[in-house]
């Protein structure tokens, strides 16, 4: 240690004491004392009680519902997707940054072509909010032209042919609308929906963690890591306790 | 300038690892240093505790922790002629975008670099003959030296692993060669500061199946530390608890090596330290001499703009903001590929890499057991390791089992190849593939074209309406021969095991693009090297066109090794440090003549 | 010794109520005058560096920055120190003449340091002055030396403005003072070491331990007849120090002690809350030598009659195993072994056994270790108000201080439910799942 660092513990007890829980000033001088959690790090459960936030039209309830339920369908391995809270979870990943597209590049110029060309799939060049809204209304569009029916009264077996279809790139959802980008958005959604943890509103129950066997929200296995190849059954916990 | 602050002895600009090494060798010496850094403070037990870390939406799928986009991208092109396009969603890029940087939520793999990475040129021409480098050469490939050896580096990677307490089990000490360590790796003078990490159930079977084959398995050198450390600064790191939210993630237990758990706590408290947070630095300001800089101008999280004066520019950001840096502050000159003139933005390289995933009936992998650096790997198709005089390509890879993670939302596609990724038949899948599937991942070197470089967009622009940096790059010929060549070596080992369902995922045969790829290394762009007609930077990172400006990161890599690149920019930091404080501050000037 | 300490304070405050007499020797300043009465602080320079260095010694064994500097300058006061009878605010020590002490003389300086008498009036025992009566002339010197090479810094303090009435009538404080002041210095005991009564007079003296570590009366005193058995700090409380087997300090040596002075852990236990801010601002700059002379004297304290706990039965709580594996034993250790010099083991860890009230502040508001400068990571306990309930927050306490052979009395959940609204603490988060 050298003299500066022997000498500097007066500064440093004026710091400590000055700076108590300024974390977000932008001068730091000496280790921020603060011993709570920083607010922006604490987990956002989402919101309950007040209905849906974005997908407030009740035929793009049902779209949304159609769809989720057939990618992810109740069987032997687990409730449907709106069973396990798929929908509620996606309203509330839309209704904040996520949906606004918070984190995205969105300057122009925009010039899809030639950004798909280059980076080998479609671009986002809207937020995830406004590509459900464009999403939904031509999938219903395309049912009430192909089908002459609702999207969500439709057969699963036919909801299943369409889904193929716009995996595949096959279906043309109409001007705006990338139809195989849109479905790649829902599949990811979904299955977010049914994998996460349950304070964001879907793996009710956990079911998505006891479909695979994970553990959820654990920290410490040094207990089991030299258990190798063992069936653990190892019940899984939420981040936020649920019992 | 409406804020001018007092004027500091060095300001550095970017607090992750190389900005905390440096800034801690520097205020340990007496100089007064401020760092600049555009993101927040972070700390353990108030930002990413056990009790907030293991939320895989948040911090994995959602990237909470890294820089956003829309602060700040890249734009992207395969080639000149191309018109780039902005990088709008997340992807390979990992800015980090908080005090510790990236540092904070690395993966932790602590690789030395094999002493042929530094010498790629030399050592290429002195086994294989000159007529095979100059052929390289012909062909696009810009080979040169490092200018620095392995054995120079050696006690720079002894001081950063220290500071970091990186785990593992030396392989080559002094020269002699230690079964079960990394028979291929550079002589270092002790062991690692912690033993190896445990094997899991997978690492176990891949290390067995390699050993069988006659490879040199090890366990990975890892930032997740096996048992508690006490750092040579004094501080205190805790055991890694294999609880698999690592990469991406805070360390809820201090055990992973990072800013936060290995250099902060003591750093912080120095008097003559300071650091501005929430704070982005625009670009260096030079003097009217043009060999020197007087500071850097920065806005702060509010919009205000501010001097920070200096004696010394110290850039410690990501790899590709360093050379952004350079260009905004118009410090050297920006590299042509048309003319091969100017330094700035070239000898660009990547990371090339494959995967090969297999399934093993009835297994349980139990995957969520992991850490980030967590892995069995054998290093007998890495660099130079293995008689090149046949093939027709230079470099290599490490080829490793690993157990990194087993989080449920990034691994919903590591289902038996032709499976549907939906409905029922994706539920069947996963419920079984989730304990079933293993990964081998093979890392492998980067070798610079004529073709791939960093230059500033001339359309799109950042949130302060300064040019974004655009990337033009993609694989290269040699580079696609050597990880054809690794990735059969990792499906041998795959069939070895038992491995059924083969996926492989050679990254390589396709065009490069930032959202394909496995790896985030991205590298070069402001290299080191002893020739300032082909380098940005002298032997000790400093600017060969204005002597006060001096830059750390993978930037300054001339090429990429078949490794993650951190324990070699801490290396390359403390370097730098020692020579500002030791040399530099007693007599300001070029380090070395050009 | 208990017995006697018990008999000796009951004497005190006896004598106190029945002898005028009392008020004479609780107010006589004539001990000061063993120092000059003519130069003032602002004038005076001192040129002997050893005796300005035994003095910086002797300002950071009483902690004097602790209170007096608060992100105002070194020693330029402002500090607010919430008491039951109203906020004292520290007041400033530099030499600034106008605001500080820089027109004292060193009697005025020992007057108010020995004898709570101060240069607006009588000083209240928020300021241990009842304590450092004991420190000897020859400390004072050096004291009144290192303040004078202070920076002055004109900062100027009400520092009674916040108190009610009649406590913000200094005066009235004469009548505490004999009550419960005696100005005596201290006095070695001829049978014990040199150690031991280097210990004591640490303890004692500058070191100010009772302060914190006795229990106080109604009038804020501090209760003889309990010496170091433990007392309350409001949301944090000081544990018992004596060889009590079951809370205290027995079956620690003098070289543990030593050492949790002056790293801020024994290697089981970890300061934190004020204790903390005692190592990291005072206890780490004793010398190895008085460290120790202060386990020595501690060790030998006889034992409080504090009974061992009746313990409690973890095996049926519900939820407390898995929170702790899921919580807290990737740093407090599967076994309870903590990191050592790092994060508090609770395996042996006695002082967490008697009066939860750390464990509750520091689940609820969490908590730091001390940065010292041999062990610097100071780390942090992170606060678990916003995701576990006043129930789950209490099995988890009655789990850790039940496990790895430890028995504590169990924790009520309304015990949590008080400090969460004390504290001020937020509520946990509802998982929408529920």
């Amino acid at each position: 240690m050298n003299r500066r660092e022997a000498l500097f513990s007066l500064g440093s007890m004026a710091a400590a004491g000055s700076l108590g829980s300024a974390a977000a000033a932008a001068e730091l001088k000496g280790f921020p004392a603060q011993t709570a959690m920083s607010a922006d790090h604490l987990p956002v459960p989402a919101k309950t009680g007040g209905g849906f936030r974005v997908l407030t039209g009740e035929t793009e309830q049902k779209t949304v519902k159609a769809v989720f339920d057939r990618l992810i369908p109740a069987d032997a391995n687990g409730p449907s997707a709106s069973e396990a809270g798929c929908l509620e979870f996606l309203d509330d990943q839309l209704a904040g940054e996520y949906g606004a597209g918070k984190a995205l590049y969105l300057e122009g110029p925009l010039k899809p072509e030639n950004e798909e060309a280059i980076m080998g799939a479609p671009q986002f060049l809207t937020s995830p909010r406004e590509r459900y809204e464009a999403g939904l209304k031509a999938l219903e569009a395309y049912a009430q032209e192909n089908d002459g029916a609702a999207f969500h009264a439709l057969s699963p077996d036919r909801i299943d042919e369409i889904l193929a279809g716009l995996e595949a790139g096959e279906i043309d959802l109409g001007e705006g609308v990338n139809g195989q980008a849109f479905f790649e958005l829902m599949l990811q959604n979904v299955r977010e929906g049914y994998l996460a943890d349950p304070l964001y509103g879907g793996n009710r129950g956990m079911a998505g963690w006891k479909m695979i066997g994970f553990p959820g929200a654990r920290y410490d296995y040094r207990p089991y890591v030299d258990r190798r190849g063992e069936d653990l059954a190892l019940a899984p916990v939420s981040l936020i306790p649920l019992d | 300038m409406a804020n001018e602050r007092p004027k500091a002895d060095v300001v550095i600009v970017g607090l992750g690892w190389a900005g905390s090494v440096m800034a801690e060798e520097l205020t340990r010496a007496g100089l007064n240093v401020v760092a600049i850094e555009r993101g927040a403070w972070r700390d353990t037990s108030t930002d990413f505790p056990p009790a907030v870390d293991p939320d895989e939406l948040r911090w994995h799928t959602r990237r909470h922790m890294l820089q956003p986009m829309s602060v700040e991208t890249t734009t992207f092109r395969n080639r000149t002629g191309q018109e780039a396009a902005p990088v709008r969603n997340w992807n390979a890029f990992q800015f980090g975008w908080n005090v510790g940087g990236a540092g904070t939520h690395w993966a932790g793999m602590s690789w030395r670099f094999l002493p042929w990475d530094f010498q790629v040129a030399t050592q290429t021409a002195e086994r294989y003959g000159q007529d095979r480098l100059d052929g390289l050469t012909d062909e696009g490939l810009m080979l040169q030296d490092w200018g620095v050896t392995y054995e120079e580096m050696a006690p720079f990677y002894d001081r950063f692993e220290r500071i970091a307490g990186t785990s593992g089990k030396a392989g080559n000490l002094n020269g002699e060669k230690i079964k079960g360590g990394n028979v291929f790796e550079g002589p270092r003078d002790r062991d690692y500061p912690t033993p190896e990490l445990k094997d899991t159930n997978w690492m176990r079977m891949y290390r067995e199946t390699a050993e069988g084959m006659g490879y040199n398995p090890f366990t990975i050198p890892a930032g997740n530390i096996s048992q508690a450390y006490v750092n040579p600064l004094g501080v205190t790191m805790g055991p890694c608890t294999y609880c698999g939210f690592c990469d991406f993630h805070g360390c809820g237990n201090f055990s992973k090596s990072s800013p936060q758990a290995c250099i902060l706590p003591a750093l912080m408290r120095r008097p003559n330290f300071t650091v501005l947070t929430e704070t982005e630095v625009l670009h260096a300001v030079k003097h009217e001499d043009g060999k020197t800089v007087t500071g850097v101008n920065y806005v702060t999280r509010d919009g205000q703009e501010g001097f920070q004066p200096a004696d010394v520019v110290v850039f410690t950001a990501y790899q590709m903001d360093n050379v952004r840096l350079m260009l905004l502050s118009q410090i050297g000159e920006q590299y042509d590929p048309a003319t091969m003139k100017g330094t700035i933005g070239r000898n660009y390289s990547y990371q090339t890499c494959s995967s090969v995933t297999a399934f093993f009936p009835g297994a349980k992998m139990n995957p969520f057991i992991g850490g980030g650096a967590l892995g069995v790997q054998i290093d007998d198709f890495n660099g130079d390791n293995f008689d090149h005089s046949d093939l027709d390509f230079i470099g290599g890879a490490g080829i490793m089992g690993y157990s990194t993670n087993g989080r449920p939302i990034a691994n919903m596609n590591g289902i038996r190849p032709g499976t549907k990724r939906w409905g029922s038949e994706w539920k069947e899948a996963y419920a079984r593939d989730y304990q079933e599937a293993a990964n081998i991942f093979c890392q492998g070197t980067s070798m610079p074209t004529r073709d791939a470089y960093l230059s500033l967009d001339p359309t799109y622009r950042d949130r302060h309406g300064q040019p974004l940096l655009r990337l033009t790059f993609d694989w290269n010929r040699n580079d696609k021969s050597m990880i054809a060549h690794a990735t059969e070596k990792a499906i041998a080992i795959m069939k070895e095991a038992g491995g059924e369902d083969l996926m492989v995922d050679n990254q390589a045969e396709a065009s490069w693009n930032p959202y394909k790829q496995h790896s985030s290394h991205t590298i070069g762009g402001l290299v080191m090297g002893a020739d300032p007609s082909t380098s940005a930077l002298n032997l000790y990172l400093q600017s060969w066109d204005c002597h006060n400006v001096f830059s750390v990161g993978a930037s300054a890599f001339p090429n990429n090794g078949g490794y993650n690149p951190t324990l070699t920019v801490g290396a390359l930091a403390v370097r730098a440090a020692r020579a500002i404080h030791e040399t530099y501050v007693n007599n300001p000037g070029p380090l070395v003549e050009a | 010794m208990a017995k006697w300490i018990k008999i000796a304070g009951g004497a005190v405050v006896l004598a106190a109520i029945g002898a005028g007499g009392w008020a004479w020797t609780s107010l006589n300043t004539s001990r000061s005058g063993v120092a000059d009465d003519s130069v003032a602080l602002a004038d005076f320079t001192s040129d002997d560096a050893e005796a300005v260095a035994r003095g910086e010694y002797v300002m950071r064994m009483g902690d004097c920055a602790a209170c007096h500097t608060r992100g105002q300058g070194d020693f330029a006061g402002g500090y607010e120190i919430p008491t039951p009878f109203g906020t004292l605010v520290s007041s400033n020590i530099t030499p600034d003449r106008d605001t500080g002490i820089g027109g004292m003389t060193e009697r005025d300086f020992f007057d108010a340091l020995r004898q709570g008498i101060g240069q607006h009036g009588f000083l209240y025992p928020a300021m241990p002055y009842t304590a450092y009566a004991k420190l000897t002339d020859g400390d004072m010197h050096d004291l009144w030396a290192y303040m004078s090479t202070v920076a002055p810094v004109s900062n100027d303090i009400d520092e009674n403005g916040g108190m009610a009435f009649p406590y913000n009538i200094r005066l009235a404080m004469a009548g505490w003072d004999m009550l419960f002041f005696s100005n005596s210095g201290f006095e070695p005991e001829a049978g014990e070491s040199e150690a031991w009564n280097r210990g004591k007079y640490i303890v004692d003296g500058g070191g100010h331990c009772s302060a914190c570590h006795s229990p106080r009366n109604a009038l804020g005193a501090e209760v003889a007849a309990a010496y170091l058995e433990g007392g309350s700090l409001g949301d944090w409380s000081a544990p018992d120090l004596t060889q009590n087997p079951h809370v205290g300090l027995g079956g620690s040596t003098a070289e543990d002690i030593a050492a949790y002075l002056r790293k801020g852990s024994d290697g089981v236990a970890v300061a934190a809350g004020p204790m903390a801010e005692a190592v990291e601002h005072s206890l780490q700059y004793l010398t190895e030598e008085d460290a120790l002379a202060v386990g020595t004297y501690l060790v030998s304290l006889p034992a409080s009659d504090t009974p061992a706990p009746e313990g409690a039965d973890v095996a049926s709580l519900p939820h407390a195993a898995l929170d702790y594996e899921v919580n807290c034993s990737a740093c407090h250790g599967l076994s309870g072994e903590g990191i050592t010099g790092m994060v508090p083991a609770f395996a042996g860890n006695k002082g967490l056994l008697g009066d939860p009230t750390n464990l509750i502040h520091a689940m609820l508001k969490g908590a730091r270790a001390p940065h010292t400068h041999e062990v610097q990571t100071a780390a942090g306990m992170p606060s678990f108000a916003w995701k576990l309930s006043d129930e789950r927050i209490a099995e988890l306490l009655d789990y850790v201080r039940n496990s790895w052979g430890n028995a504590a009395a169990a924790v009520p959940a309304s015990s949590v439910a008080e400090m969460r609204a004390s504290l001020d603490a937020r509520e946990p988060m509802a998982n929408p799942a529920q």
